[in-house]
């Protein structure tokens, strides 16, 4: 279990707590947290889970697998903090994850 | 016009089964879609992608489904509209009136959305000024590549659609090709070629850019790029290109009046109708207590849509249940003895 806290682009704050295994984006989702549409539901096929993640975190994270940055090109206004919630497990060690979501995904 | 018995909005696997029990009990349908194939999110998104919860098919990729599903319909020769977007819904008497973006318009008591998470569109720049040029000289798709000729041209991304393109356009007009990192993800031959071509300056390459600023008084003069670091470039700029891939998007079917509920239509689990009489919604975009995203759950609910549109397409007929194995007047409509 992990406290994960989702901003929203105007500032708005979502703290929940996930369940180790489940995946940032499915946090988001089961919770009813705007902002995180994930229209694949997951298979790393679109990009609308997209959310920027800051140093202090981005560099705790799993690295990303191949694929995700091919996906991440076809986002909205990506930057090198970018990550697909759906491609980060949730586990203890991500107790406090921040994570802000774009203006808009798609 | 086109007067049918089904007009079915989407051309994936729950539409194509629909439109295999529709053809099975007797009716006819017509079926739009506003990617150029048939196929929906299993060949736009995963045609390489292994399925394995498809019933009695232990493997199978987004592409074999596929054209397993074509070969299942063909005896019926329905007809496909792709590169067409339904538009707008009125009733008239009993009917349906369906138009396309194309100027298509059917009457039918039915229609059946099987939009998946709606149609797929090109992803635009996120610059505001960009829009006022969109479709002159801002393109997501080119139709016509001689209009480029001994023009300046930026084109961004990092797929095969920019690479191939930077390639093609670089024959005959100066290209700036603008990607957000170093790496691509096209295939390696134009990769190479993208690099051997900017090393004779044939190409200017930007990486690590992105699009700020789209600038010109009527016509299209100048692009602004930026750096992350926030450091920015002004290149000449005939015609501005995006490839970014696609995205879905609802579109008009989010005005016909279907209490959409999140970007999906709430349908009752008898025959997946909407609250709008001969309107059906089945496969993702459907929604009730228990919904399955699965192929399989759009296959069952696609197969009781056809029959509830039966009831509206031959009203003064009574649907008989029969079995693929058994009747004889399914085998003459497959065609088969």
């Amino acid at each position: 279990m992990a406290k994960i806290i989702y901003i929203e682009h105007n500032g708005k704050e979502h703290i929940v707590e996930v369940q180790n295994g489940l995946t940032v984006m499915e946090g988001a989702v089961q919770n009813d947290i705007p902002g995180i549409d994930a229209d694949c539901g997951g298979s790393m096929s679109c990009a609308t889970c997209h959310v920027y993640v800051k140093e202090d975190w981005y560099d705790k994270l799993p690295k990303k697998e191949m694929g995700e940055d091919d996906m991440l090109d076809q986002a909205y206004e990506p930057n090198s903090n970018s990550r697909l919630s759906c491609q980060i497990s949730v586990s203890d060690d991500l107790d406090g994850l921040t994570v802000h979501m774009p203006e808009k995904q798609v | 016009m086109i007067k049918t018995d089904v007009v079915i909005v989407g051309a994936g696997p729950t539409g194509l089964f629909c439109a295999h029990q529709l053809g099975i009990i007797g009716l006819k349908c017509e079926i739009v879609d506003n990617l150029d194939k048939i196929g929906g999110q299993c060949i736009e998104l995963y045609p390489d992608k292994p399925i394995y919860d498809i019933p009695a098919v232990p493997e199978c990729t987004g592409e074999e489904l596929t054209n397993n599903l074509i070969e299942q319909i063909k005896p019926f020769k329905f007809n496909f509209h792709l590169n067409d977007r339904v538009q707008e819904l009125t009733s008239k008497n009993e009917d349906w009136i369906v138009k396309t973006t194309n100027g298509k318009e059917f009457h039918t008591p039915n229609v059946v959305i099987a939009g998946g998470v709606g149609s797929f569109e090109p992803r635009k720049f996120p610059t505001k000024s960009a829009e006022k040029f969109d479709g002159t000289s801002v393109l997501y798709s080119i139709k016509d590549k001689t209009i480029f000729k001994d023009k300046s041209v930026a084109i961004f991304g990092g797929g095969d659609s920019a690479l191939d393109w930077a390639i093609e356009l670089s024959k005959n007009s100066k290209v700036s090709l603008i990607h957000r990192r170093d790496e691509f993800r096209g295939a390696p031959a134009s990769i190479q070629k993208i690099k051997d071509l900017s090393k004779k300056n044939i190409i200017n390459l930007f990486t690590k850019y992105s699009i700020k600023d789209v600038m010109g008084n009527g016509s299209l003069k100048e692009v602004e790029i930026k750096s992350e670091s926030g450091e920015s470039k002004i290149l000449k700029a005939d015609y501005v290109l995006g490839f970014f891939g696609l995205i879905m998007q609802l579109g008009p079917i989010a005005e016909w009046g279907l209490n959409l509920d999140k970007k999906v239509i709430p349908v009752n689990t008898e025959n997946f109708e909407t609250n709008k009489k001969g309107i059906f919604a089945i496969g993702d975009i459907c929604t009730y207590p228990g919904k399955l995203k699965l192929i399989l759950s759009g296959f069952h609910e696609g197969a009781l849509a056809a029959r509830g549109c039966f009831k509206y397409a031959r009203p003064d007929e009574k649907y008989r249940f029969e079995f693929t194995t058994a009747s004889n007047t399914i085998k003459d409509r497959l065609g088969v003895k």
